[in-house]
Order: structure tokens, then C-alpha cells, then sequence
């Protein structure tokens, strides 16, 4: 007999696919479930499992009312924002996330972000929809050439990495900045700054990959954003909760800041409107995982964390021990 | 003594200009007017240097009858199709050109084009700033992954080896096609074809960077686009005339390409019509050099071009 598995939200078809053949499950495709709804299903069906993703809120009162033949809550994202871990833990409900398999692409995506930035991507759509028709003078509509500048890293962690090794194409200067040192030899060249203002005044690009919380909420603010040098470049793909987006929209306007690239919004998917006014700013919908192979290797991973614990085992990626 | 005289056909960044009215008796054009090839000659009077750009055609007529002042003529680009070289050489007139310079910044917006076509990151924007983002979800605008996957550079003269480098700091597997093998510091473990069925048949991304010309116009064509790998990722920062841009657009449509990104236009600035009414083709306008640092740099070199002629040495960027 196959295990039982309800999946909270709409997920790749090749992860069905394989759900579908190693899984009892009634809505292999994934369908929208609140929490309410999730719990109901997971009753019903008597589910040895649940997949769910950053959309259902995990906190302590739904934690409490899981049943308990729920053997493992497996989140289908690296984020865990919205999971109450301590709850999981004082309950014993293992959970697992999907870290390492989204690095590339969000470090393709941080990369992405930062040439349209630099480059003036949005005015460049804009006139392309406006029918162009006319060339441009040798002096007008100038952007800055990523190539060569120095790029500062907020945390120099697996996306962290994968943005610097990416930034030696193209011959740039990397500084980071985070709790602890990293040994010389996975820094690469990179120059360590204990302390996060200090670096500010060196960086022609910033580029955040702190995870969110407490401790990083709001780093980025008019403080800081003023420690950079005017004409900097600003790039967010890891947490929205990382910027006072007052600030940012603030430096945007005045120009203190060349340009931005946000793919994470303090308020999503209500993020400021404020945005969509300004044609200094490349904006994309949260997408740095967005790529079927990833997507894929995401769900994957999720199900190689279920089968784990359903055979005894522990989880491949603990959210507690 | 008086300065030399020099004609400056459009409007240059404001470094260049500054540096050609300290030098010289600079004739700008402060409101870039384009300039006609009556202009030109009108404009040329007395002058000992002119700096031009592609925009101006300067072909063999117009030079013929250019004043007998005019020593040197310095383009404002790499490509030099719109000046007649051998009839400047019959006038004993040296024409300059800025190559390199322009590489990196064109080889970046090639990588630009590239991510941003594969991750869908047009339709992204254009959701997001229409305030129609619903949240996220785990199929939502799923692109492809650029990271990792193989590259195949059509043309790897200067601009495609930067394309290259920054490619390997995707870990790409590179290969290219080109009229002749590169020695091995130049080509840094890229695989050569000969041919380009064997090329065409790698190319999960393809990157073109060869120069236009009747030898490669609409090299990518309907034939060609079907040896690509189904779901192909193209990227054009070179010269619109490489493709054919009907083939193009129908393998668009079909899937066999599935996302793809340009800079140039056969027949720009007019585009053709097709390509705006999809969503899975990023198009940018033209602006491959544009940024602050690059064409303070070209406008520098043609400078320097202009000083060395003038001086009575040989400029190391001359058109040979």
C-alpha cells in the first residue's frame, strides 16, 4: 500500500508525476488549501504525510490540531517564515525545507536583477512599447556597465557564494559582510567586513542574501541606504523584511541611488505601488527559484524528505533535532 | 598657434566633448541633429579631423569630395560599414575606429538578454507593475535554468570571448562556430565546430556575436532554428541582419524556441510587428554600448586617434 500524502498547493506537473506513482494522494496536481481545508483533508484521508509550500501559514494553533498520524510536514521551499519551528518541535512533528537546490537559480536570478538594473532595463521596455522609431544619440539613455565595478554581499552563504563566483565573470571586486568570517579558502579573493556599515561606502552594487527575522529586519534603511555612494546600484532577492522600503523609495527619487532590482517586497503580493511609478527600479514577482528544473528539484526534494521519515529515517533537511 | 580644427558630427558624452573643445577648435553639435552628407561636407570645411558616428554615411562620393584639410576620420564605433575605407585610402585620409572598448559592456547586455529571456522576467516585470501579481505560487512563470547549461557563441571574435568568460562563471559548457579555430589561450576550453550542424545541435542557449555583412545575413533561418535542441534560449546583441526574423518568430510560436532576447533589428528602428505580440521575447532597444563608462571610452580612443594622426603618428586603433 502506497503511503498517504495531501499536498497544500498547486505544484509542477513532473512532481506529480512521480506523487502519482509513489503516493496515495487525491489531489496529486496540488490544490489551494487553507489551513482549515488542509487539516480537514489530512483527517480524512488519514495522511501519513503533508506537502505543503510558504503560502499556508504553519503556526502553533494549526500545528496543534495536525492528527497524529501525520508522521512529517514537508515544506516545499528553503524559506521558514512561516513556520513556527519551536511549535513543530515541542509538538515532535518533524519537518523538513528544500534548501541547496534553489541556489543557482537565485543566484542567476541576483545576477539577472542586477544587469537590468544597471542597464536601465525598464526605460528600455518602455520605449520598445512605445514603438522606438528613433535612434538614440551616443550620449542619451546611458546605463552603467556592471563589468569591473565592486559588489557588496549581505551574507556570503550558499546564494551568497553563488553570486560571487558569478561576479568574477565579470571581473568585479567582491566585499561581503555577515556574522562570521568565512575560511580563506571558500572566500575566494573576497574582502570580509566584520562590520555591515562599513562596507557600505565601497559598494558601487549592494546585493542582499541575509536571511529575514529579527535580527536582519529593516537593515537596509535611510541610515544605511545614505552610507552607499551616490549612484549606487541596489538589488533584494533574498526577504522583503530586510528594507524600510520608505527609505528605498526615498533614495530612488532623489537619485542617490542609480537604480534597483527587488524580485522580495516587505507586503506581498501587496507590495508598495510606489514601485511601479518609478522607471529607475526592475521589478520581478518573487521568481529567484522560478525555473522548472528548480521548481522540479524543489519538489523533489520534498518528497526525498517524506520517504525518509516514512521509512523510519530521519529527514534529509531537519527544520529541528 | 591656432587648435586644429575638428568636426564632430553628433552629440558625444559630455567628458569627450569637454576633452575635444580643450584640444581642439570643435565644431559639436550640441542639439545632435543628424547630419546629411551635404552637411558633412559643409561642415568639414577647413577641418583637419572629423569625428563620426554610424548614423552618417560616408561613402565614396562624400569622401571624394570632403576638403582637402581633412587628415583623419575617426569613427564612433567598432564597425566601420557606413565609411568607405578604400575610397579614404585613395584620398590618403586614415580612418580610426573603437574596438575593444565596447566588449565587455555588449557582452554583459548579451548575458542580460539571456537571463532575463530565459527566467521570463519580462512578463514578470510587466505583471508586477501592473499591480496584477496575485502571489507567489510554485508554477508560477517557471523560466529555464541558465546556470549550468550549454552555450553555443556564434562568433567568437572579442565581444563573444567575454560573453565566454562570463559564461564560465555560470558554469556554462561553452562551444562556438566560426570561420577559423582559436588557439587555446583565446578559446579557454570552449568546444570549436567546423560546422554548424554538429554546432547547432549543442546549442541549449545560443549567443550570437558575429558581424553582419552578406556573409551572415539571416544565418539563423527556418533550417537552422530547427537543429537547435526543442525549447532553445536565443540572445541578439550583435546585428539584427543575422536573423531571419519570420523563421524567428514562427519558432517562437511553436515552442521550438522558447524564449529569446534582442538588442538589433533587421531594419531597425522599425521591428517587425510579430515579435510585439509575444510574450516570450525580450526586446531591447539598441543600446548594447550604452553605458556611461563604455562610450566615455569610445569617445576617448576616437580621440586618441585623432591626436596621434594629427601628430604625425600612427594611431594604434587604424582601420587597416
Amino acid at each position: 500500500m502506497k503511503p498517504r500524502l495531501i499536498v497544500s498547493r498547486q505544484i509542477p506537473p513532473a512532481v506529480a508525476d512521480r506523487i502519482r506513482a509513489e503516493f496515495d494522494c487525491p489531489f496529486p496536481e496540488g490544490q489551494d488549501m487553507d489551513a482549515d481545508t488542509v487539516i480537514r483533508m489530512l483527517t480524512e484521508t488519514r495522511a501519513d504525510a503533508l506537502m505543503l509550500t510558504s503560502h499556508l501559514p504553519f503556526r502553533a494553533e494549526t500545528i496543534a490540531r495536525i492528527p497524529d498520524h501525520v508522521r512529517i510536514a514537508a515544506t516545499c521551499s528553503v524559506g521558514t517564515d512561516h513556520i513556527d519551528i519551536a511549535a513543530a518541535k515541542a509538538r515532535g512533528l518533524p519537518m523538513s525545507n528544500t534548501p541547496d537546490v534553489l541556489t543557482e537559480c537565485t543566484a542567476d536570478l541576483t545576477f539577472m536583477l542586477i544587469l537590468n538594473a544597471c542597464r536601465r532595463a525598464t526605460e528600455y521596455a518602455a520605449i520598445m512599447r512605445d514603438g522606438w522609431r528613433h535612434g538614440y544619440g551616443l550620449g542619451e539613455m546611458m546605463g552603467l556597465r556592471a563589468w569591473g565595478k565592486t559588489l557588496g554581499i549581505l551574507g556570503l552563504g550558499r546564494i551568497g557564494q553563488a553570486v560571487a563566483q558569478r561576479a568574477r565573470g565579470f571581473g568585479m571586486t567582491v566585499l561581503y559582510s555577515g556574522p562570521r568570517r568565512l575560511p580563506v579558502d571558500q572566500e575566494h579573493g573576497a574582502t570580509y567586513f566584520a562590520d555591515f556599515r562599513a562596507m557600505l561606502p565601497h559598494c558601487d552594487i549592494l546585493s542582499l542574501h541575509a536571511p529575514g527575522g529579527a535580527a536582519t529586519a529593516g537593515i537596509m534603511n535611510a541610515e544605511t541606504f545614505a552610507l552607499l555612494p551616490k549612484g549606487a546600484v541596489f538589488v533584494n532577492a533574498a526577504r522583503g523584511g530586510l528594507v524600510d522600503e520608505d527609505a528605498l523609495i526615498a533614495a530612488l527619487q532623489s537619485g542617490h541611488l542609480f537604480a534597483a532590482g527587488l524580485d522580495v517586497f516587505r507586503n506581498e503580493p501587496e507590495y508598495d505601488l510606489r514601485f511601479a511609478a518609478l522607471p529607475n527600479v526592475f521589478l520581478t514577482p518573487h521568481m529567484g527559484s522560478g525555473t522548472v528544473e528548480t521548481r522540479n528539484a524543489m519538489g523533489f526534494r520534498t518528497l526525498d524528505n517524506i520517504a525518509a521519515v516514512l521509512s523510519g529515517k530521519p529527514p534529509l533537511d531537519p527544520l529541528w533535532t | 598657434m591656432p587648435k586644429p580644427v575638428l568636426f564632430v558630427t553628433r552629440k558625444l558624452p559630455a567628458p569627450v566633448e569637454a576633452r575635444a573643445a580643450r584640444d581642439y577648435d570643435a565644431r559639436l553639435n550640441a542639439d545632435d541633429t543628424p547630419r546629411s552628407p551635404a552637411d558633412i561636407l559643409r561642415l568639414s570645411a577647413g577641418a583637419d579631423a572629423i569625428l563620426c558616428c554610424p548614423a552618417e554615411r560616408l561613402d565614396a562620393d562624400t569622401i571624394r569630395a570632403l576638403p582637402a584639410s581633412v587628415k583623419v576620420i575617426a569613427t564612433f564605433s567598432v564597425g566601420y560599414d557606413h565609411v568607405d575605407i578604400g575610397a579614404a585610402r585613395a584620398r590618403g585620409i586614415v580612418v580610426c575606429n573603437t574596438p575593444d572598448v565596447l566588449s565587455v559592456a555588449t557582452a554583459e547586455l548579451a548575458m542580460l538578454l539571456i537571463l532575463t529571456a530565459a527566467r521570463r522576467a519580462g512578463e514578470g516585470e510587466r505583471m508586477v507593475r501592473a499591480g496584477n501579481w496575485q502571489g507567489w505560487a510554485p508554477t508560477q512563470l517557471m523560466g529555464t535554468q541558465v546556470s549550468g547549461r550549454r552555450l553555443g557563441i556564434f562568433g567568437m571574435g572579442r565581444i563573444g570571448r567575454e560573453v565566454a568568460r562570463i559564461a564560465r562563471a555560470f558554469q556554462m559548457e561553452v562551444h562556438y562556430h566560426d570561420i577559423a579555430r582559436l588557439p587555446p589561450e583565446l578559446e579557454q576550453g570552449a568546444t570549436f565546430h567546423p560546422n554548424d550542424e554538429t554546432f547547432l545541435a549543442v546549442c541549449e542557449v545560443l549567443s550570437l556575436n558575429a558581424p553582419g555583412g552578406d556573409a551572415t545575413r539571416k544565418w539563423l533561418n527556418a533550417g537552422r532554428i530547427a537543429r537547435l535542441p526543442k525549447g532553445a534560449v536565443i540572445a541578439n546583441a550583435a546585428r539584427g541582419t543575422l536573423v531571419d526574423d519570420a523563421a524567428l518568430i514562427a519558432a517562437l510560436k511553436s515552442g521550438q524556441v522558447a524564449y529569446a532576447g534582442l538588442d538589433v533589428y533587421d531594419g531597425e528602428p522599425n521591428v517587425n510587428p510579430g515579435y510585439r505580440a509575444l510574450e516570450n521575447v525580450v526586446l531591447l532597444p539598441h543600446l548594447g554600448s550604452a553605458t556611461v563608462e563604455t562610450r566615455a571610452a569610445m569617445g576617448h580612443l576616437a580621440l586618441d586617434g585623432i591626436d596621434a594622426v594629427l601628430a604625425g603618428r600612427t594611431p594604434s586603433n587604424l582601420v587597416k
